[in-house]
């Protein structure tokens, strides 16, 4: 049997979310004890985590935003301590939850190399004899005593993780860093990745690509709301992901205030995507949509406006739209007006016949009324919309553009000259 | 966190204050490497560093010796004012950036904590280490200018250097941890530091000698351990007086207890740094 490295007992972290915001001067912290405090609100970010990881093994983190994923991270690496349980590390271990940390720009390639393998736990005659293969790795030779911020990002990224990838950790703990560099540098790293867990090391993986998990790891973690899941074979593990995202498309929603996102003036409670009278993610081309946004005001007297950014499959912006009266097709009763304390919901109609065939997500965000976001939530909830064919009648092949409209025609006979 | 041989182990915070000094030892190298890269940094950037390093002392000795030299006339014990005012603001230079630079220490690299697990101690350590850089040109000034002056210093002056910038560097990290850690909390920490410098500049005998104190109010100065040291650094140095040994032994303690304290203030504050930061 081979050995445990990673051993976690019902381990758990809690926040507390005041209703006031941190104060950052003793002035005001002087102030605020004498005012009435609202009631700190506990909040468990991770909760009964429990896990084991053995010698040699892969385990990839999954989950939404907030799950939780980075906080076990952060635990393990310890940057933050737990509230309850307890981890045990048998080994040496090393986080990567940022490529680069601790680079200064002013710095040289070569000082930056030696900065942050220090940073990063490595003594210095241990990153002078990989310093060749570092540079190699990176492949940035000509560049080694030039300051980095004279690099493109490209080159800062491959230096940086070529110094984590020649840390000689018995655990390594890595976040999200294949999300950088170009496509041909991804597939070195994950090479890298492979050969470190095949020299019998110890490797968390957290990574929102489901791909590079599903071939690196052997068994996944999928957390939820700060819980367990599922924790097995990597492929049911994605599956279980895959099917419960499928079920919340159409529609986000919080049960409650402490865990809902937001700032501490507006929370977000739900987002809706309502088409023929259904919540759905599937709507016809033919038919409204209409986007419901439910959230808590939690300051009394706030004037506040709900906006909407709207973008299709390829990252392009294709409207903004907000409840603003000079933008409004429809009287908006609570514009302007300050809104006390209270559950809120604001709703938009995007006409049918609107938007082309193709997936949109949305950015769904609450401002008061000096344009500052009390928060902006990006790719919250995302629909397709499906060709119902009601523009094929004449014409069968694609209807390019992002939008779809139809607009009136007219063509008239002027006389008889040709 | 506690290391049984390769075995670590996570538990909620709280409970027990351990200094851990074995695991600072260990990240000696960090140390290093942080030194460095703070001293490059600065004098990468040529003006700002040659502005720190010679132009400022060298401007505050001048207007010292101009106003209270020359026209205040303050006594320097029958040493040239000029050279009176630079040996102490030798220390005092020291000490106040080293302080300043411990008070940023966690906020100027919060993106580094808040990623990467390292003994925090570190950061601060190797923040207090770098100004002896700027103390060793200012240390070629004070030379120079001895020899302008045709002055001939005692050698134990050079001698018990180290154990000034001992006393300078324990009071500054000291000092500098529990505001560091404050600072973190509550950003309007460094204005109140600064003010207290200043303060601390005129409570120590820089611009002026000890002996236009009245005999039976020098004891309230040995509280201060910045005095000893610029007191005896003067006196060993300038051989104004006989050497006091009970004063610097007495600036010695304070500043040792100074810093235990700041440490162990620290490492009840450091706990909560990544959630705060």
């Amino acid at each position: 049997m081979s050995k445990i490295t990673i051993k976690v007992e019902n381990l758990g972290k809690k926040y507390y979310l005041g209703t006031q915001e941190h104060s950052f001067s003793i002035k005001d912290s002087f102030g605020n004890f004498f005012k009435k405090k609202g009631p700190k609100k506990p909040f468990w970010a991770l909760k009964n985590i429990n896990f084991e990881v053995k010698e040699g093994e892969v385990l990839g983190i999954i989950g939404a935003n907030g799950a939780g994923k980075s906080t076990i991270l952060k635990i393990l690496s310890q940057i933050t301590s737990p509230t309850l349980g307890k981890a045990t590390i048998n080994g040496r271990i090393s986080s990567l939850l940022e490529v680069g940390t601790g680079f200064h720009p002013e710095l040289t390639g070569r000082e930056n190399i030696y900065l942050n393998g220090a940073v990063l736990g490595m003594k210095k005659a241990e990153i002078k004899r990989k310093f060749d293969e570092i540079v190699d790795f990176a492949g940035i030779g000509k560049f080694l005593d030039t300051p980095v911020k004279r690099y493109s990002s490209g080159m800062y990224v491959r230096l940086a993780f070529a110094v984590a990838a020649n840390l000689e950790p018995e655990i390594l703990i890595i976040d999200e860093v294949l999300a950088v560099g170009d496509l041909q540098f991804q597939k070195k790293c994950l090479g890298k990745m492979q050969d470190v867990s095949k020299g019998g090391r110890t490797v968390l993986f957290v990574s929102h690509n489901l791909g590079a998990v599903s071939s690196l790891c052997d068994r996944s973690l999928y957390l939820h709301q700060g819980k367990i899941e599922f924790i097995g074979e990597t492929e049911k593990c994605i599956l279980k992901y895959i099917n419960k995202n499928k079920a919340h498309s159409g529609k986000v929603f919080w049960e409650n205030i402490q865990s809902a996102p937001g700032s501490s003036n507006v929370k977000l409670r739900y987002v809706k995507i309502i088409s023929a009278g259904k919540v759905t993610n599937n709507v016809f081309i033919n038919k409204d949509i209409t986007i419901e946004v439910g959230y808590w005001n939690l300051k009394p007297g706030a004037k506040l406006f709900c906006s909407i950014h709207l973008k299709n499959d390829l990252g392009t912006y294709i409207l903004a739209t907000g409840n603003l009266p000079s933008a409004n097709l429809a009287q908006d009763e609570w514009f302007n007006k300050p809104m006390p304390k209270g559950f809120y919901k604001s709703t938009c109609v995007i006409p049918a016949n609107f938007l082309n065939n193709a997936q949109y997500s949305l950015d769904v965000g609450i401002a008061n009324l000096k344009n500052e976001f009390e928060f902006n939530l990006k790719d919250l909830v995302s629909f397709q919309v499906i060709d119902s064919g009601e523009m094929r009648k004449e014409y069968m092949g694609d209807w390019i553009g992002v939008i779809r409209p139809k607009f009136s025609w007219e063509t008239k006979k002027i006389n008889n000259q040709s | 966190m506690p290391h049984k041989g390769n075995i670590t182990i996570i538990r909620p915070s709280g409970g027990k204050v351990r200094l851990h000094l074995d695991e600072i030892w260990r990240y000696r190298d960090l140390i290093y490497i942080l030194v460095m890269r703070n001293v490059k940094i600065r004098y990468k950037q040529t003006i700002v560093g040659i502005a720190g390093a010679i132009i400022s002392p060298l401007f505050s000795m001048i207007i010292f010796t101009v106003f209270f030299g020359k026209l205040a006339k303050l006594p320097s014990d029958n040493v040239p004012y000029a050279i009176f005012v630079f040996s102490g603001l030798l220390y005092w230079n020291y000490f106040s950036t080293a302080l300043l630079n411990v008070n940023q220490s966690f906020l100027a690299d919060a993106n580094i904590i808040q990623k990467v697990y390292f003994p925090r101690l570190v950061l601060p350590l190797s923040t207090s280490i770098t100004p002896l850089v700027d103390f060793g040109i200012a240390l070629i000034i004070l030379c120079g200018l001895m020899v302008f002056y045709h002055f001939s210093p005692s050698f134990m002056g050079f001698l018990l250097l180290p154990v000034f910038l001992l006393i300078a560097f324990l009071t500054a990290t000291g000092i500098g941890l529990v505001s560091a850690s404050l600072n973190v909390r509550f950003r309007d920490v460094t204005y109140a530091l600064s003010f207290f410098l200043q303060l601390l500049l005129y409570l120590t005998p820089i611009i002026y000698p000890v002996s236009i104190i009245p005999k039976q109010y020098q004891w309230l100065l040995f509280l201060n351990p910045m005095a000893g040291v610029v007191m005896t650094s003067r006196d060993s140095l300038l051989h104004t007086a006989p050497i006091n040994w009970l004063f610097l032994f007495t600036s010695l303690v304070i500043s040792l207890v100074l810093f235990l304290l700041g440490i162990i203030y620290f490492r009840r504050a450091e706990k909560s740094f990544a959630d705060v930061l």
